[in-house]
């Protein structure tokens, strides 16, 4: 049983995933697109929540909040279902594909035998569709990846029921077509009010612009706060999220500067283009930052001296400030 | 980042290609297949270095006899103590407890299969260390961590 379903591989497995089940519902939109008006783009620097015992950084919004928020702007349903029984879990991707209807699945990627070995990682965000049944394997199309996949059902199972951090026990979901007209102008809108308003407006100093700047101060005193041995290994943490498979680059930035393009001719906005422009320099400059702290990370570079790489990330601050206070006037 | 900017530094990817998101020539932005970029790569690697120390660790705290080859196999699945406890469905006061050589070697077969299963491995296998333990040498490009 396989679903004509149209593999399109992307940046950002999300969004990726969101943009290909979109398609399929007759809705074209990129995954620029549906990250925008999904407000996937944010900043937070959390240090109390540890990822391998280092302090998490994100560059994006929620896992699962993408989805959410894009189909619901679009005015598309999505089903989403959890199990406690590996079966029914089972029965319940099988019905889908039965019924010719392919399925958004959240998995951990550890038990993926398809993904790349240096990525696998227990990290249990991830989304793949699965479009079809072969014997004892599984079509799926994982938006990270350039080609469509068979996957064995025992490993498929294993990683959809990865234990863990937002462990998504067998999650599945599936888009429906929704009763409201679609009005792409106003979820365009939507997004990027609520993006701007998380980036510069929120009160809590971990989070937005003002998390950033929180980072920068924080990155100072890590090597003597740390040592320079732990110091370059919460750099590289903070590389791995901003750089790592999975951001289009630059931390997200590069994708939204996509959005902001496709935004400027939806909304009839031509100053959006110049913003896009703007967010791409910005994208240029964590770039910039990455290959500062890499350096050091390296030993090229003295990992006792982080100053630098705090000015850079004070500059990405204020750059992104202009940028969404700028937003918040136009939209 | 310019479409003809996007770096190509194959390392940790393989034959597998990232997208970038890039401008073209008219300033338009395309979906751009990247090899991999340095600064990623290195950070990954350091991270495959920090699991290849723990295993390094574990084999040799499992070949003094202070701790049981759990701890290993734990190390080797990227797994702590809490992550195995979900796994195995124990609490962790009772998987912290079999990694105790004495404790392990006295497991009942029907916990040592539970762990096995995890590891995808034979029951009997829980026991073995390989001699060069193989963590992700292929990530490494090929060096096996110190024993």
């Amino acid at each position: 049983m396989t679903v004509a379903f149209q593999h399109r591989q992307s940046a950002h497995c999300e969004s990726g995933v969101a943009a290909n089940l979109l398609g399929y519902l007759g809705l074209e939109v990129s995954e620029a697109l549906t990250f925008g008006i999904g407000a996937g783009l944010f900043f937070a620097y959390l240090p109390f929540i540890r990822v391998n015992y280092l302090p998490l950084v994100t560059y994006r919004s929620k896992p699962g909040e993408i989805l959410r928020k894009a189909t619901g702007r679009l005015g598309v349903r999505v089903t989403s279902r959890r199990f406690r029984s590996r079966t029914e879990a089972r029965a319940a991707l099988d019905e889908s594909l039965d019924q010719g209807r392919p399925v958004g699945l959240q998995t951990g990627v550890f038990w993926l035998p398809y993904f790349p070995p240096a990525l696998r990682f227990h990290f249990n965000a991830h989304n793949l569709v699965v479009y079809g049944r072969e014997g004892e394997s599984y079509r799926i199309s994982d938006p990270v990846l350039d080609t469509p996949v068979l996957c064995p059902a025992d490993d498929l199972e294993r990683a959809r029921f990865a234990e863990g951090p937002l462990a998504p026990r067998g999650r599945i979901y599936s888009l429906q077509p929704g009763e409201r007209p679609l009005d792409l102008a106003g979820a365009v809108r939507a997004g990027l009010r609520e993006t701007a308003r998380a980036m510069v407006k929120t009160p809590v100093p971990l989070l937005g612009v003002r998390g950033i700047r929180y980072l920068a101060g924080q990155l100072e005193r890590w090597p003597q706060k740390l040592g320079t041995e732990r110091a370059g290994r919460y750099l590289g943490q903070v590389i791995r999220m901003q750089e790592e498979i999975g951001t289009g680059g630059g931390g997200f930035r590069f994708v939204y500067a996509a959005f902001l393009q496709e935004a400027a001719a939806i909304l009839e906005l031509p100053r959006l283009f110049d913003l896009s422009r703007e967010m791409t320099t910005t994208g240029d400059r964590w770039r910039e930052f990455a290959l500062l702290a890499a350096r050091r990370c390296k030993g090229r570079g003295d990992l006792a001296d982080l100053e630098p790489l705090a000015f850079v990330l004070r500059d990405c601050a204020a750059r992104e400030e202009a940028i969404f206070r700028e937003l918040l006037t136009l939209v | 980042m310019k479409e003809t900017d996007v770096p190509q530094d194959q390392a940790i990817l393989g034959p597998w290609h990232e997208i970038c998101y890039a401008l073209d020539e008219g300033g338009r932005y395309v979906l751009a297949p990247s090899a991999g970029w340095d600064p990623a790569n290195l950070a990954n690697r350091q991270a495959w270095e920090t699991i290849a120390a723990e295993v390094a660790r574990a084999v040799s705290a499992v070949r003094r006899g202070v701790e049981s080859p759990l701890s290993y196999h734990m190390a080797v699945q990227q797994m702590d103590v809490a992550l195995l406890a979900r796994y195995v469905k124990l609490s962790r006061w009772r998987v912290r407890r079999h990694l105790r050589p004495e404790i392990f070697r006295k497991l009942n077969p029907q916990l040592r299969e539970r762990y096995a299963a995890v590891f995808r491995l034979a029951a009997a296998d829980l026991d073995r260390l390989p001699e060069h333990p193989e963590i992700a040498c292929e990530v490494l490009g090929g060096e096996a961590p110190a024993p």
